[in-house]
């Protein structure tokens, strides 16, 4: 029977020849994954059902990454109960203070993530891991608890939307821009349940890291995971950082999908959302002058190296405008420390950036850089909710690093070209 | 299983920030979540809801993030449970996970104001307000199960994990 991807790693994991979409499978899961505000509720569970220990202590991860470095006591005490569950059961993926990072730049970064995989998160944007042709997904802490217990979970198998992006890339134009304008077509909820397929020849020529920016915003659009199929970019991204061998799956030619959406990108500006939700896109052009208080360029979504280094490129030799906060947190110790031996760390520090600790952060108006009311932020995450990032009353724009760092020393939402 | 309350009225798009802020996620005391539930949208909904009274909304509900704290909150305040035109896949999920029913009507939602009583039978699905009845769209057999045994972790209890 032909099969999408993600119905052949559902099948693979459910040991089944084959898996339509609507079916309730149960599955295996390869790696379950909680951060320090979701592993709390997911250990009580764990207890609730009276476990003494998990179902393999090296495929679970436990990342602090939310509050941390801890951003008042009770944050404090949830990092350390995670620690002493950690440690307790010998978890293999805890990432200890100094050498750890964002979830999800962290671990595809450490290889543990290979095609073929299936990932359950405590964490929407655990999507990100389909950039790597595995299947993952965000759930719930019970979900989470009751997969440590047991290893494995049950799933829906999600019908695919197939997005087949066509043409030549803009300059200044990356993987976040194309799933701005793919969220701004869909909506919200215009692939609830579904599965976003990633593909076309603008696809093939896109690095991982790209790939990983795209998939991690499949949540916004309501999608239950979003894939690429895993090609030589992914073999090569995985063979330096892994010595599992994966599955390299692809799509049948007679998979049926549910919708087969062509974006031609010729015409893709760098895209902008505007508060307050991720599917309000507009090309950069039509943005007019919007005042900023606050950029941020970080968080699970554009945190990686790349992501640095088209900042320092843009801000090198410039300074951000008069009383504009510029926030850059790498996304992982390592690219911490490459960033500095790059020179990107000074440059931006040169331009009067702040430089944070690897870590979440503002993304969430947890620390790191909260807004007041009446401020305005731009940020390189993935979400601008009412709220999301500080007061209720402020505003939240979303974009690529590259306008980040262009809108950073403009002092308003601007375009590199612009400078 | 029959709910009869007063009923609260949301939009479409209630994404979880709006259920309990980032803020609020150092703490797992589901008493203390509750205090905080809608806060900021909404600040008399979490001094003024009871027991029993019902949340009606529009779709999408719970959309954003996966924090189990929303619908923790929820459930917390008293409401024993949702209507709504439709739900985002986490939080439909972590709802049930925690006991908390879900149900969806699109005719319901649109006739139903704030402030009205309504009744809902969540095995046949029927709800009644003024007079009118709706039928929402059955819950999945299995998700029935979850919500009868009292949440994932009863059921797992109960039956193993099948």
């Amino acid at each position: 029977m032909s099969m999408t991807i993600t119905e052949k790693i559902l099948a693979l994991h459910a040991g089944r020849d084959s898996v339509k979409p609507g079916e309730l499978v149960k599955v295996n899961v390869d790696l379950a994954l909680a951060n320090d505000i979701t592993a709390p509720l997911a250990f009580r569970v764990f207890d609730e059902l009276g476990a003494d220990r998990v179902f393999d202590p090296d495929k679970i991860a436990l990342i602090p990454d939310h509050f941390v470095p801890n951003k008042d006591i009770p944050s404090a005490q949830q990092a350390r109960i995670m620690m002493k569950f950690a440690h307790r059961h010998r978890i293999k993926h805890y990432f200890e203070f100094g050498k750890s990072g964002i979830e999800h730049v962290i671990l595809p970064e450490k290889g543990l993530v290979v095609p073929g995989d299936l990932v359950i998160g405590a964490d929407s944007h655990t999507c990100t891991y389909g950039a790597l042709g595995a299947f993952s997904t965000g759930m719930g802490s019970t979900d989470l608890g009751v997969i440590m217990v047991t290893g494995k979970t049950w799933l829906k198998v999600p019908a695919t939307i197939k997005l087949v992006y066509e043409g030549r890339l803009q300059k200044w134009v990356g993987g976040k821009d194309l799933i701005l304008f793919t969220l701004g077509r869909l909506g919200v909820e215009g692939a609830v349940y579904k599965t976003l397929e990633f593909s076309g020849d603008v696809i093939k020529d896109l690095s991982m890291d790209q790939r990983l920016t795209m998939a991690n915003m499949a949540i916004e659009g309501g999608a239950k995971n979003g894939i690429f199929e895993p090609d030589e970019i992914a073999r090569t991204y995985i063979e330096q950082r892994s010595g599992r061998k994966g599955h390299y799956l692809t799509s049948d030619p007679e998979a049926h999908y549910d919708n087969v959406i062509k974006i031609s990108v010729d015409e893709i500006e760098p895209q902008v959302a505007i508060p307050h939700s991720p599917d309000n896109v507009h090309p950069i052009s039509v943005i007019g002058p919007v005042g900023l208080d606050q950029v941020f360029i970080g968080s699970c979504t554009n945190g990686r190296l790349e992501d640095l280094r088209v900042a320092a490129r843009i801000l090198r030799g410039r300074t951000v405008s008069q009383g504009m906060r510029l926030i850059v947190i790498p996304g992982s110790s390592d690219i911490y420390k490459k960033a500095v031996q790059e020179g990107i760390i000074e440059a931006l520090l040169d331009a009067g950036a702040v430089i944070g600790p690897p870590c979440c952060g503002p993304c969430l108006g947890g620390h790191m850089g909260v807004l007041a009311e009446g401020e305005k932020g731009l940020s390189t995450s993935n979400r601008n909710f009412v709220g999301r990032m500080g007061h209720p009353k402020s505003e939240v724009y979303l974009s690529n690093p590259a306008v980040a760092a262009a809108s950073a020393v403009l002092g308003r939402i601007g375009s590199p070209e612009e400078l | 299983m029959k709910f009869n309350g007063s009923i609260w009225k949301f939009g479409d798009h209630v994404d979880t920030d709006l259920i309990i802020p980032a803020r609020f996620l150092n703490i797992s005391d589901k008493d203390k979540l509750a205090r905080n539930c809608f806060g900021d949208l909404r600040p008399d909904f979490p001094k003024n809801v009871q027991q029993g009274d019902i949340i009606v909304a529009g779709s999408n509900f719970g959309c954003g993030s996966s924090r189990e704290h929303a619908p923790v909150a929820i459930k917390t305040v008293g409401i024993n449970v949702i209507i709504a035109k439709s739900f985002a896949r986490i939080f439909y999920r972590n709802a049930f996970n925690i006991g908390l029913p879900l149900l969806e009507s699109e005719e319901a939602v649109d006739a139903f104001s704030e402030g009205d009583m309504a009744s809902v039978d969540l095995n046949s699905g029927d709800l009644f307000q003024g007079g009118k009845r709706f039928i929402a769209k059955p819950i999945p057999g299995f998700m029935m199960e979850i919500v009868r045994a009292g949440g994932l972790v009863d059921y797992v209890r109960q039956k193993g994990f099948v």
